[in-house]
């Protein structure tokens, strides 16, 4: 096998079942994983893993672009990065006062959770409208 | 021969029905196109998840999961499934009726095998439970708006009597888009998911990389199979959606033709009428004229 050659940069596809959301030359790229936050710079091994719900960023030159993504699939070559979510929005993208609404529904109903609840689900949606919110909050500070 | 000012009143109301069908061929033709840009848009994504799952094929024991158990062969006469996607509305040709055919025909066609059916679509549904058939899943009013979330609905249930046991197959029937004029009934079988292999030739030196996994691939197998499932229900929705707007338009547009059409005749119909009613008068005054 011949020595491995490093490359420069990162193809990166981000594409949820509605549509490819992303589709860039990119220099650095984070992905929330299952066993936690792992960055990934060009040359990585490859690697198939499972996303947690949580924040991404990439970096193009001296910008970092961020998305809030939840259930999904990464699939991680030395030259390209393919992040299979259920969920991908751009931080430019999220509906502040909705999520906003999500966190408040959901955290009243795990503070007193109705009869038939579901707990799990609840704290599911909390995540992924703190996520959101996190995430947008950052779009607006570099902007 | 009807009176001219009945032919006036008919030329009329074809003229209104015209310009309903006129607006509903447009407003069916730019949700068409939406329509078809989210089936397009869906793509990459099933691909993708293909391409990773058969890449995955190689490397994981895939008798053990219940998704690929292949119970069909051992019981004969076993029940089955029968997901039928039909549209919530009507005036579009045969889009629906071909549907209800082709499941029909798949209903009676094995008499040793039972089916079930999941209906999706308010004409289907309102078919098919009005007959007396076995229902294990409905769900009408989808295509509205129609959310990846509701694909994951169905799939859940069909994976549920799947798993469960309460049958031992399930295939969805549903209209394919193939292009603006033209619909296509496809019967596939969802459950159990086909064997995977790995693609062989150009794609070879993909499958050579050894990735690393986390989880463990087994676990990466096992739940992707499930969305594996939810994509392609999702992709019939879309592809049923596509084709629906496509049928519509057609209906439409066929409506309007003929509606034109008949404004013709109607109105030659009339013109002679009215020449005959004025030769007549003609006829009377000349003779009333002589008499003097």
């Amino acid at each position: 096998m011949a020595i491995p050659v490093i490359p420069s940069q990162l193809t990166l596809e981000i594409v949820t079942p509605d549509h490819a959301l992303t589709h860039a030359d990119v220099d650095e790229v984070e992905i929330p994983a299952e066993g936690g936050y792992i960055g990934v710079l060009p040359g990585h091994t490859p690697l198939l893993t499972s996303l947690q719900i949580g924040e991404m960023w990439y970096r193009k030159g001296g910008e970092r672009f961020y998305l809030a993504v939840a259930y999904g699939f990464a699939e991680i070559q030395p030259d390209h990065v393919v992040v299979l979510a259920q969920v991908a929005e751009r931080a430019e993208d999220i509906d502040v006062a909705r999520a906003e609404a999500a966190r408040r529904r959901a955290e009243s109903r795990l503070s007193k959770p109705p009869a038939d609840h579901d707990t799990a689900r609840a704290r599911l949606a909390l995540m992924k409208s703190l996520i959101r919110l996190q995430v947008s909050a950052k779009a607006r500070t570099r902007v | 021969m009807p009176s001219l000012i009945d032919i006036r009143r008919r030329i009329r109301a074809v003229k209104s029905t015209q310009q309903i069908t006129k607006a509903m061929k447009m407003v069916a033709a730019s949700k068409l196109r939406r329509s078809q840009e989210r089936v397009v848009g869906a793509r990459p994504f099933a691909n993708q998840m293909l391409r990773v799952l058969n890449s995955l094929a190689t490397r994981v024991e895939q008798k053990t999961h219940p998704l690929l158990d292949p119970r069909e062969t051992k019981r004969a006469g076993g029940k089955v499934m029968l997901i039928v996607v039909t549209g919530d509305r009507g005036l579009c040709g045969s889009f629906n009726s071909n549907v209800i055919k082709q499941a029909g025909g798949f209903v009676v066609g094995d008499p040793d095998r039972e089916v079930a059916l999941g209906l999706v679509g308010r004409k289907g549904r309102d078919f098919f439970a009005r007959r007396g058939f076995e229902v294990l899943y409905q769900q009408v009013n989808l295509f509205g708006k129609l959310r990846y979330e509701d694909a994951q609905d169905v799939a859940q249930s069909a994976i549920e009597s799947f798993v469960g046991g309460q049958v031992d197959a399930i295939y969805l029937v549903y209209n394919e888009f193939k292009s603006v004029m033209q619909q296509r009934v496809v019967l596939e079988r969802l459950l159990p998911i086909a064997k995977l292999v790995a693609e062989a030739d150009e794609n070879e030196v993909e499958a050579e990389i050894d990735y690393l996994y986390e989880p463990g691939p087994q676990q990466i197998f096992d739940t992707l199979l499930p969305r594996h499932v939810e994509v392609q229900i999702y992709r019939a929705l879309l592809e049923s959606n596509a084709a629906f707007f496509a049928a519509q338009m057609a209906a439409m547009d066929a409506a309007t033709k003929n509606a034109a059409e008949m404004i013709d005749t109607l109105t030659l119909n009339m013109n002679k009428v009215r020449q005959a009613a004025i030769t007549r008068e003609i006829i009377e005054v000349v003779s009333g004229a002589q008499e003097q």
